[in-house]
């Protein structure tokens, strides 16, 4: 290999992985900030999982097929995604009736569809389909949408948001939602319009106390006071703080925190892996791990900067927003400024389907860039 | 016309979304900012705060309970040791089928179905890692039934831990007592600090007047835990260091044959050097066996000890209440020779009775037909009770009392056995007090014979005794002689104490009684002639037969017809050699019947014994 005097491989060699990478449809930087973020999520799942090895291969497995799912995607033409997007939200809905009737109970809510071979979160498909419906519903016509139109986009939110709230899994329903509202924003609603949902979501407040379960009002107001019951409900966000906060600057180093390895943190190989991070890296190591995952959505918005159509453009900005929106609430979960809704920390989290997902989106965005018809060729 | 008017949308759109998306992106720029500086709170501001916090967390202190500290004899025979114990415990958590592992050990143990409800209780109860004791003092058959099974027997464990054993059983059960379980108001008297982990702690006997020193010194551990609170590893240690060994005046062999001799009457023996006050045996019987009480005597064992009609948990040698009788005589013919009262010389006519100037009653002698003529040595040797009543009216019950005071009777004698009774020398003041009633002269009488309202102990006997032997000098009687740290070579002697020794006026008194004394067991018609027999040096003494039961004026004592629980008690007081005393001993044996002939002859084994007399060669 050669190396120019600065270090750095000479230019057209790495020009070249770039234009191999971009052969099939892949995108080289994303794919880089993935890559680190999911090297350093394996390394931390290690230390969180009681360096139980064969837990680190499990997840490596996952992330496998969830980056054979992406390259599909990434290979697929958006306008192709644009055209199946009925049906693949029709089939969403689908499964989350199905999995309402007849799904497989884990902790004491009703996710899961039993596939035979694996497991299947339908709620997870809905991550997907619900942005990319909304996305090609609100783009068929021009930008700023009609009210009548948003009205419609919201009962598309509405439906799997509620049918996923009732299995109940209150963090994924509100990252689904979230990611719908994010494409209503991004196509020009007006301001006014937006503040007058903002209302109505906060008048609706009193209405979701009354129709959510005892665990998750408990939730809430362990959120409020975790002191108050610091051995139930409270002990989870407690034991977050104390993790994060022994870190300090620098954190006790890798397989050296206390608080995991002793298994005083609870669920520290799922929703609160961000705590491990904080004890064994520090403040320094999670401000990087923030700037990673800014990078990486930073990328993503970029390319819905550079897409070429509405439809590219929203989609691309909800799942770029919707992935910092998942970061944003799992650390204000873990960091006590959020109530405990039961959100992973994305691409770190130990976790199957969340993994599927998140990948595929990055698949959809890497298909987005890559499919653009380029100006100057 | 109208792909002119699409384009032109579309690049409106793009603005619209490309503005919207930046606003986004900068909102979300915000909101990581507003997290950054929540975690550098976290991790810099309350740094300190949560480290705390995590510390606490999983570092834990653990006690390092020490041993107790062994007590021997005078001749080094471990009197009270520690022994491992193997108990069978069971690791909730680690079982994996609780019932399977239940239904085996019933097979295996025969454990009552009381047992296994009382197990399965506390396995609900008690946090998965904490064991839980299926049964306590394995017997190797059992270990080794354990040992057998142990591959199906997962999560169960024979734990081995050191406990108290006394392993001459009843043998000293009074004197050094007991360790039983560190219940809720022990923990209130001691320090708790120092009792962490300890499961034991002294109840009776030298084992609670000595705790102090027995205990040792807790050591600790900072070990590391998880969140199960079970220990990960050890980070420091401070040992700990076992506690004092006692080495005691007690004498094994003494107090074997105090126990024999003592066979089965109730009553106490016991025995002091008098060059020190050490106790060379002390026995209380009925006796009970300490090794019960150690590791959580069973109610219905204890209700059993302490509902029988023979008390044999009191212990008798410091707190049995026993009139002294004609015990008391010679310290009541000594306060007459010192106060003046009367003379070595002086005789008094008995006729078999007494009568105070101006009453009609009749004080008896327990002779009935009278002595005759009897001074000094003869009312002693014979025990002549009216030469004693002339003696007490001479002397009034204020000097009686005054001079008995100083003897010890009707005070504690110390001893460093705890809960001791001080007894009753009764007094004007007494009766007045605890009475409301003025002082009779015929109890003045009464009193002189050790009758009446006078109680003493049989170790308060023996204290009075040595210091007659000792010619007024008084000796604090000690059961422990010195103590040893654990790893030390040299003993540390437990001070001799002496106290307010008595004033000899004349020190032809003193010898002019203990003749008398010698006359008891020498003397042709001494009421324990039989005990001087045969021995190469004189031995002073003097018998006693206290009355349980009152007899009326015109009766007669007949033992025939006496209950066993209503014959008298028998005493006797001694020591020997007369001339150079060493060894003191108190003998009481209750419903003996005659002091003369139930409690000399055990005297006399004693003194056998104590001076190396084989009884068959003499």
């Amino acid at each position: 290999m050669r190396y120019n005097s600065s270090g750095y491989k000479s230019t057209p060699e790495r020009w070249s992985l770039t234009l191999a990478l971009r052969a099939i449809h892949i995108d080289a930087l994303l794919l880089f900030g993935l890559l680190v973020l999911l090297g350093v999520g394996l390394m931390i799942l290690f230390s969180a999982g009681d360096q139980n090895i064969s837990l680190v291969i499990r997840q490596l497995i996952r992330v496998g097929a969830a980056f054979l799912v992406l390259i599909i995607l990434a290979n697929i033409h958006p306008d192709r995604m644009r055209d199946l997007a009925y049906w693949i939200y029709a089939l969403g809905l689908l499964l989350l009736i199905a999995v309402l009737v007849v799904g497989d109970e884990g902790k004491g809510a009703q996710r899961w569809l039993n596939l035979g071979i694996v497991r299947f979160q339908p709620s997870e498909l809905m991550k997907i389909a619900v942005p990319l419906l909304v996305a090609a519903y609100i783009a068929e016509r021009p930008l700023p949408p009609s009210l009548f139109r948003i009205a419609v986009c919201l009962i598309m939110i509405l439906i799997p948001s509620l049918l996923i709230s009732k299995q109940p899994d209150l963090g994924t329903s509100l990252l689904i939602a979230i990611s719908g509202l994010i494409v209503i924003f991004l196509s020009g609603v007006s301001r006014r319009f937006i503040v007058g949902i903002i209302l109505t979501a906060t008048s609706a407040l009193p209405v979701l106390w009354y129709v959510m379960h005892d665990y998750q009002k408990q939730r809430v107001l362990t959120f409020l006071n975790p002191e108050s019951d610091p051995l139930g409900a409270g002990y989870h966000i407690i034991q977050s703080k104390i993790a994060i906060g022994s870190g300090g600057l620098f954190g006790r180093g890798w397989l050296e925190g206390t608080q995991s390895n002793l298994a005083f943190l609870p669920e520290r190989s799922t929703d609160f892996i961000f705590s491990v991070i904080g004890e064994e890296f520090g403040l320094f190591g999670v401000g990087m791990m923030l700037l990673l995952y800014l990078s990486i959505a930073g990328r993503g918005l970029y390319i819905a900067g550079q897409a070429q159509s509405s439809f590219a453009r929203l989609l691309a900005g909800s799942i770029s927003l919707t992935f910092l929106v998942g970061v944003i609430v799992n650390v204000g979960m873990v960091t006590g400024l959020l109530p405990v809704v039961g959100v992973p920390l994305p691409l770190v989290s130990y976790g199957g389907t969340s993994m599927v997902t998140l990948l595929a989106s990055f698949g959809i965005l890497m298909s987005i860039h890559t499919h653009r018809r380029m100006m100057e060729s | 016309m109208s792909d002119r008017l699409t384009l032109k949308d579309h690049f409106r759109e793009s603005r619209l979304v490309n503005d919207r998306l930046i606003f986004s992106a900068i909102l979300a720029g915000i909101l990581f900012a507003i997290i950054l500086a929540r975690l550098a709170i976290l991790q810099v501001v309350d740094h300190e705060h949560f480290k705390t916090l995590s510390h606490n967390n999983r570092v834990g202190i653990e006690p390092l309970p020490p041993q107790r500290g062994l007590i021997y004899d005078r001749n080094g025979v471990v009197l009270a040791e520690n022994i491992p114990t193997f108990s069978l415990e069971l690791t909730p958590e680690k079982v994996d089928s609780l019932d399977e592992t239940l239904t085996s050990l019933v097979k295996l143990f025969n454990l009552s179905s009381e047992e296994v409800a009382e197990i399965t209780k506390k396995i609900r109860q008690q946090r998965g890692f904490r064991q839980v004791v299926i049964r306590k003092n394995l017997t190797e058959k059992e270990v080794a039934l354990f040992s057998v099974n142990q591959h199906s027997l997962t999560g169960v464990d024979v734990v081995a831990r050191l406990i108290r054993h006394y392993p001459h059983g009843a043998l000293f059960a009074h004197t050094i007592g007991y360790v039983g379980r560190l219940n809720e108001r022990d923990q209130k008297s001691v320090d708790g600090r120092e009792y962490k982990g300890t499961l034991q702690i002294g109840k009776t006997g030298v084992e609670k007047e000595y705790e102090k020193l027995l205990h040792g010194q807790v050591g600790y551990r900072q070990v590391e835990t998880n969140v199960q609170g079970r220990v990960v590893r050890e980070l420091t240690r401070e040992p700990s260091h076992s506690g004092q060994e006692l080495y005691l005046h007690l004498d094994i062999n003494l107090q074997r044959v105090a126990s024999e001799v003592l066979a089965d009457y109730n009553g106490a023996i016991v025995a002091l050097e008098v060059k020190t006050g050490g106790i060379l045996a002390m026995v209380s019987k009925p006796d009970f066996n300490p090794n019960s009480f150690v590791s959580g005597i069973s109610s219905k064992e204890y209700d059993l000890l302490r509902d029988s009609v023979d008390r044999p948990l009191f212990d008798r040698s410091i707190r049995g209440h026993y009139p002294p009788a004609s015990t008391l005589k010679p310290f009541i013919a000594l306060a007459g020779l010192e106060r003046g009262v009367t003379r070595s010389e002086s005789k008094t006519f008995c006729p078999g009775w007494y009568k105070l100037p101006g009453h009609e009653h009749r004080y008896r002698c327990w002779k009935t037909h009278g002595h005759g003529i009897v001074g000094l040595k003869q009312s002693l040797a014979q025990s002549c009770d009216v030469y004693f009543y002339d003696l007490a009216n001479s002397l009034g019950i204020d000097q009686m009392h005054g001079f008995l005071d100083i003897f010890g009777f009707g005070r504690r004698t110390g001893v460093d056995v705890p809960s001791e009774s001080r007894g009753l020398s009764p007094s004007r003041e007494w009766k007045r007090e605890a009475k409301n009633q003025v002082w009779y002269p015929g109890e003045t009488l009464i009193s002189g014979i050790g009758q009446g309202f006078n109680q003493t102990t049989p170790v308060q006997l023996a204290q009075a005794t040595a210091m007659l032997a000792m010619r007024g000098v008084y000796m604090k009687p000690r059961v422990v002689k010195a103590s040893r740290n654990h790893n030390a070579d040299e003993l540390t002697l437990v001070p001799i104490e002496t106290g307010e020794s008595l004033p000899v006026v004349n020190k032809k008194h003193w010898e002019s009684v203990i003749d008398s004394m010698v006359e008891v067991t020498k003397g042709p018609r001494g009421t324990a002639r039989a005990l001087g027999k045969k021995l190469p040096f004189d031995v002073a003494g003097k018998t006693g037969t206290a009355q349980v039961f009152g007899i009326k004026q015109n009766q007669k004592y007949d033992v025939e017809m006496l209950e066993k629980k209503l014959q008298d008690h028998a005493l006797f007081i001694g020591f020997a050699p007369a001339d150079n005393p060493e060894f003191v001993v108190v003998v009481v044996a209750e419903n003996g019947g005659s002091g003369s002939k139930v409690a000399a002859p055990m005297a006399r084994k004693m003194i056998e014994q104590y001076f190396g007399l084989v009884a068959s060669a003499l």
